[in-house]
């Protein structure tokens, strides 16, 4: 399987990568290739340009940055789930990064690459949710942050612009996202996830000052999961205040169903996925 | 599209479709093929191969994009006609059957072996969930893989 | 025994497999060559009403598109094995389908270009205009009254009906059982998914009229013969196949393809070589499946666990079109079995061959003995939980005793075969010793006390390998249109190196390897000084290929067989050259010695070279030392053995983990240890990845849901646990290795193994059965609605 016919470019600058996807109307951005060139080979993605940005060093770096974690938008699934940075400050994306596909999918695929395509089924949504993670694009009109939560907008669809770069993924340095995971029950041919389950929690003195849950996998894109949230926030963390809250899991949500995996059977792997992440955290 | 790598230790330049796979590439332009391709969905690891010293699967990569790239092959894995202590491993614990996946698994292992030079089954079995064999179900790959890493502490 | 047989020899094949040097058939290029690439249909059934391929044909590096119209001239694919009384309803595949197609990615055009992109470039623009039909998928639906109808000569999508033992008596005994126990057993369509697809490349020459063609092919005999004699008309002679370095097969392979005969027709049509080669998703569709059988099972037994009959009604479901052997698997190579290690009276089997909209069902690693050996597994559980009895119990009680060998199963299920030599018990005895389960049934019941769920699962199997004789399983026996004996020659150079050819086809079996053990031990030379050639009609004698877990049981026999030709020649040329007489000399460690006189001998690289020069020859003997044999074995070899599956299944979500799996076969003797495991682990990897997580599925309008392997979970490594293997040893009567075969050991063992486990472990639960595969959804679902 081979992908139809396009004209290739390198990007040497990130404005370059903004003025060539703003001159190309069917242009896509290649980064890592894990996503964009599996669709293109099965002829479901056509792009007639292919603007390469691999090359934009600037964008493969993790950072502490003042009161955030600075990822460029190129560092790939390897260097996201070694990164010592991530997992001390908010192991929820260094979980996701280290169960993406396979080892060598890990060393090209790029956490940029990931969560522009917006795929239902990936990890990073479910993680970047419970992290209160902010994007960073830039565009022809300039650079400007969209906040996690208006993020994921449809099936493969993303608050990006057409002609938006994303650059950068931030995440606050707190003690909220220092306590975070992300556990995933995979698909067993694909290993996507058919729920994957991020949370950060917050406790004070036993009681669940704050949380996060967000969840891949489970609907037509990645959701945060309020019912869940409010009800373990304020509560005592135990057994049975985690089982409860968890009980809530995708409710009032969409839930997928196909051929493989029924709606029930996924809301109630979310419900199990959702009390072992909140297990594991409190 | 003009794109240059060094391949195996030789350097080479050629002019290609942008749409050339790197496995295409190496095996249709460079005629190095023993990488070999067992899907089209990126599952099965057979074509992987090192790409600046990192293992990827060049089904899942464009020619293009390895443009100045370092890259081993398979062929380029025995030293003089040595063969590598992985390949070794293979041979002396049956870790292969119809040889199909075998040069992936191989550099797949190398791989790991070079980031985890100890490691336990488990750490195997992971590492190397990205590679499909039909034939061994897997038994004597991991036999392998812990026989070459043993090797690998002892000698080279 | 000598120097090599039994012991695990390190392979001849591997040092040009991990190097890369092998060469597969995608590796092989031509100068000149072309690329094919199929249009496939994109419905399951409909009418083909046009097939616009205009815009196709002015792609650029197009030399020309092609539709099924063009090769009107060239024969529909041969059905082999028309077992069940087919007689006009054989429906198979033409190199392109014309007026109709039956299932989603049947083959219904061509492009041929300058490479492969732009022949998929214009591929893409290929316009089919299509008149849909509706689609049946399910074979039980299929046979329903008013179901769609895919053949107009086989009424109600049958295309066959076959049974075998005693249905009167069989019933009888039903009534007069203690207890009857009714199940559905479904046995879910496998997709082969060898990791080299399927290719060929075919190069015509006009001047010979002759073509050299490379298959990925298990048979190249066979699909020489097939290609030649039944879908061209042309001599065999006009013919060479080559099967380069095969990535696996696992039958897939053995069938002859339209791909495989539309690329030989372009060759011809174009005037120059042409490749194609089929990629992942394409071999998911179009490449055979396997098993897809539903069964209503019934069987008796008495409060004491004594089995009384056993009545199996299967419907098998063959696919759209037929494959080359399709019909033989659900019959012959699955009924015959059904009285597995058991000595049941009473048994019955019937089986309906259906046409549905899918892909074709053909033999698959087993063929049809894994389906019958999950049935009779099965069974015993079904029976052993029915009367409360505990699962080893039923099975000594229902064993067949080693001193009642040969033995005959009942009501001529066999059609006269006897089962060579067992000892049942032995392996049953030493599995249970090295699983401990008295300890395990204690621990089991403690875990179900913390809410953990824990089961074993037993398999004492039996299987039939090496199938023959020709007799018996050929044109006037079982309808295969096949001899099933294998060949070789043995040719030992004037410098002594012996070069093997054999018939066999190896594919990853290591058969280079335990030949050259066979031939060197019995010529008493080294290893290294045997050479084993295959896969080339050109060079090789005839012989039937490499599937059916035969090529040591069969093929290393015709090898063994040729060397003592050799040797009595060798012995006739030694005594003349010793000027003893032939009476009076022995052929022992590669030297033919005056008998008593151990320094009076001839080595047989002196004699090869006499008997290449030829100067000095035994009145009437011919020169050089070059023996063939064929070998039609007296009967099929019966292995058996006990495969004991551990799990553990997690409440929760009702994933199944594999905590422990050993097995203990019984195979024969062996020629290679290291090889005969190997053939036995990857087995047992098939065998549970049908138990837990592979399934072919269709969706109502006949697409393949499970198209990828991103939705079709072979295993991966992470999948499995360490294998604890161990062996008894009952030789085969029926060969002089006394070898009984292991190719489809491990899958045809392992499956019910595994079931059963999952089932043990639900047992808390009211579950007694479930159908495969045993999805961690399915579970979960009983588990919801048993568990409360």
């Amino acid at each position: 399987m081979y992908a139809a016919e396009f004209d290739y470019v390198r990007a040497s600058s990130i404005e370059e990568a903004i003025s060539l996807k703003a001159e190309n109307d069917d242009s896509s951005l290649l980064a890592g290739g894990h996503s964009l060139i599996p669709a293109m080979k099965l002829r479901l993605s056509t792009p007639q340009k292919l603007i390469d940005i691999s090359g934009l060093d600037q964008l493969k770096k993790i950072s502490k940055n003042g009161s955030h974690i600075s990822i460029g938008s190129l560092c790939t699934h390897k260097q996201c789930a070694e990164s010592e940075i991530i997992q001390s400050n908010c192991p929820a994306l260094s979980d996701a990064a280290s169960v993406i596909g396979d080892p060598h999918v890990r060393t090209k695929g790029t956490i940029g690459g990931a969560l522009a395509h917006s795929d239902p089924q990936a990890d990073y949504p479910g993680a970047t949710l419970a992290l209160n993670a902010t994007f960073v694009a830039k565009g022809p009109s300039g650079e400007r942050t969209i906040e996690v939560d208006d993020y994921f907008i449809g099936l493969w669809e993303t608050a990006l612009g057409e002609g938006e770069l994303l650059t950068e993924i931030r995440i606050a340095i707190n003690s909220m996202n220092a306590n975070s995971c992300y556990v995933k029950f995979p698909q067993p041919a694909s290993r996507y996830p058919y729920v994957g389950c991020g949370v950060s929690l917050s406790s004070n003195n036993g009681t669940c000052s704050d949380i996060r849950v967000g969840f891949s996998g489970v609907g037509e894109w990645a959701f945060r999961d309020s019912g869940v949230e409010s009800t373990l926030k304020g509560q005592p963390l135990n057994d049975s205040t985690i089982a409860s809250a968890a009980d809530k899991a995708a409710e009032g949500k969409t839930v997928l169903n196909d051929h493989f995996v029924s709606e029930e059977y996924r809301r109630a792997m979310s419900k199990v996925y959702a009390k072992r992440a909140m297990m594991q955290l409190s | 599209m003009k794109i240059s790598m060094k391949v195996n230790g030789v350097d080479y330049e050629n002019d290609i479709e942008p749409r050339t796979l790197l496995v295409q590439y190496l095996r249709e332009t460079l005629d190095l093929t023993g990488t070999n391709i067992g899907c089209d969905t990126s599952q099965c690891g057979a074509c992987t191969i090192h790409v600046n010293g990192e293992a990827v699967k060049s089904c899942t990569m464009l020619a293009v994009q390895a443009d100045g790239a370092t890259i081993t092959t398979i062929e380029g894995l025995a030293n003089d006609g040595e063969l590598h202590p992985v390949q070794k491993a293979f041979c002396e614990n049956h870790g292969l059957q119809c040889g199909y996946c075998t040069p992936g698994m191989i550099m797949a292992s190398v791989d790991m072996l070079k980031n985890n030079p100890n490691p336990t089954e488990e750490e195997i079995r992971h590492g190397l969930e990205g590679n499909f064999c039909r034939c061994t179900g897997y038994h004597n790959i991991v036999k392998s893989v812990k026989a070459a890493a043993v090797s690998m502490k002892g000698g080279a | 025994m000598g120097k090599y047989i039994g012991e695990s020899v390190l392979r001849k094949e591997d040092p040009r497999m991990v190097t890369g040097e092998a060469k597969y058939l995608d590796d092989i290029k031509i100068p000149g060559m072309l690329y094919a690439v199929v249009k496939r249909s994109d419905y399951a059934h409909a009418k083909i009403k046009n097939i616009d391929t205009s815009e196709a044909t002015k792609m650029p590096g197009v030399l020309g598109v092609w539709t099924g119209k063009d090769f009107e001239d060239v024969n529909p694919m041969p059905c082999a094995w028309q077992a069940g009384g087919i007689t006009n309803n054989a429906n198979t595949p033409r190199v392109l389908e014309i007026d109709k197609v039956t299932f989603t990615g049947q083959g219904i055009a061509v492009v041929v270009a300058e490479d492969r992109n732009l022949a998929e470039d214009a591929c893409s623009k290929i316009n089919v205009e299509y008149e849909e039909l509706p689609v049946v998928v399910s074979a039980e639906d299929a046979i329903k009254p008013g179901a769609p109808q895919l053949h107009e000569n086989a009424p109600n999508n049958i295309c066959m009906e076959w049974e075998c033992g005693n249905e009167d008596g069989t019933d009888k005994a039903l009534s007069n059982s203690d207890v009857v126990v009714k199940e559905q057993l479904v046995n879910q369509r496998l997709i082969p998914n060898s990791m080299e697809p399927r290719g060929a490349i075919a190069e015509y020459k006009s001047a010979t009229e002759e073509f050299t063609v490379w298959l990925t092919s298990q048979a190249p005999h066979v699909h020489r013969l097939l290609a030649t004699a039944f879908v061209f008309g042309i001599p065999e002679t006009k013919m060479r196949v080559i099967a380069p370095h095969v990535g696996g097969g696992f039958g897939c392979k053995i069938f002859l393809y339209p791909e495989y005969c539309l690329v030989i027709a372009l060759a011809k049509k174009i005037g120059r070589p042409i490749k194609w080669m089929e990629t992942r998703s394409e071999n998911f569709q179009a490449t055979t499946h396997g098993r897809d059988h539903s069964t209503q099972i019934q069987v008796g037994a008495s409060n004491d666990g004594t089995i009384t009959s056993l009545k199996v009604n299967t419907v098998a479901n063959l696919g759209g079109t037929l494959s080359t052997i399709a019909p033989g698997i659900p019959t012959t190579l699955y009924g015959r079995l059904l009285s597995g290690t058991y000595k049941f009276p009473n048994i019955y089997c019937g089986v309906k061959g259906v046409y549905t909209n899918t892909g074709m069902v053909d033999a698959y690693r087993g063929a049809g003995r894994p389906e019958a050996t999950y049935v009779v597994e099965r069974a015993l559980d079904l029976v052993a939980n029915k009367l409360g009895m505990d699962v080893v119990d039923v099975r000594k009680k229902n064993f067949i005793q080693k001193d009642q060998f040969p033995y005959t199963p009942a009501d001529g299920i066999t059609k006269g075969l006897e089962y060579d030599s067992g000892d049942y018990e032995k392996p049953l005895n030493k599995a249970l010793e090295m699983f401990n389960y008295t300890q395990f049934r204690e621990e089991q019941k403690k875990s179900r006390s913390e809410g953990k769920y824990l089961g074993v699962g037993f398999s004492t199997y039996i299987e039939a390998c090496g199938v023959a004789p020709s007799a018996w399983v050929g044109v006037g026996g079982e309808g295969w249109g096949a001899g099933l004996w294998e060949s070789a020659n043995i040719r030992v150079h004037l410098t002594g190196k012996v070069v093997v050819t054999t018939g066999s086809s190896p594919h990853g079996q290591g058969t280079e390897t335990t030949m050259a053990q066979i031939a060197a031990d019995e010529l008493g030379l080294p290893f290294d000084d045997v050479d084993v050639q295959y896969n080339d009609t050109l060079g090789t004698p005839f012989g039937y290929g490499t599937y059916g877990s035969r090529s040591a049981a069969v093929g290393g026999t015709a090898v063994f067989n040729a060397v003592q030709k050799v040797k009595q020649k060798a012995l006739r040329i030694g005594a003349h050259m010793l000027e003893a007489s032939a009476d009076d000399v022995v052929y022992e460690d590669g030297k033919v010695s005056v008998k008593g006189s151990p320094d009076q001998a001839k080595t047989i690289q002196e004699i090869a070279g006499a008997a290449a020069l030829g100067y000095s020859l035994p009145e009437g003997d011919e020169p050089f030392l070059d023996e063939t044999a064929y070998f039609d074995p007296p009967n099929t070899t019966w292995p058996f053995g006990t495969h004991i599956c551990v799990v553990e299944i997690e409440e929760e979500t009702g994933s199944v983990k594999v905590k422990k799996y050993l097995a203990v076969d019984d195979v024969g003797n062996v020629v290679n240890p290291m090889v005969v495991d190997g053939q036995i682990h990857g087995g047992i990897a098939q065998g549970v990845a049908q138990a837990l997580w592979e399934s072919g599925e269709y969706n109502e309008s006949g697409e393949l849901m499970s198209g990828s392997l991103i939705d079709y979970a072979i295993p991966r490594t992470d999948c499995l646990p360490n294998l604890e293997l161990d062996r008894t040893v009952t030789p085969s009567p029926t060969n002089p290795l006394g070898v009984k075969g292991v190719g489809e050991t491990g899958t045809i063992a392992s499956t019910p193994a595994v079931v059963n486990a999952v089932i043990d472990a639900l047992a808390p639960f009211g579950v007694t059965n479930l159908n495969m595969p045993l999805t961690s959804q399915k579970i979960w679902n009983v588990i919801q609605k048993k568990g409360g």
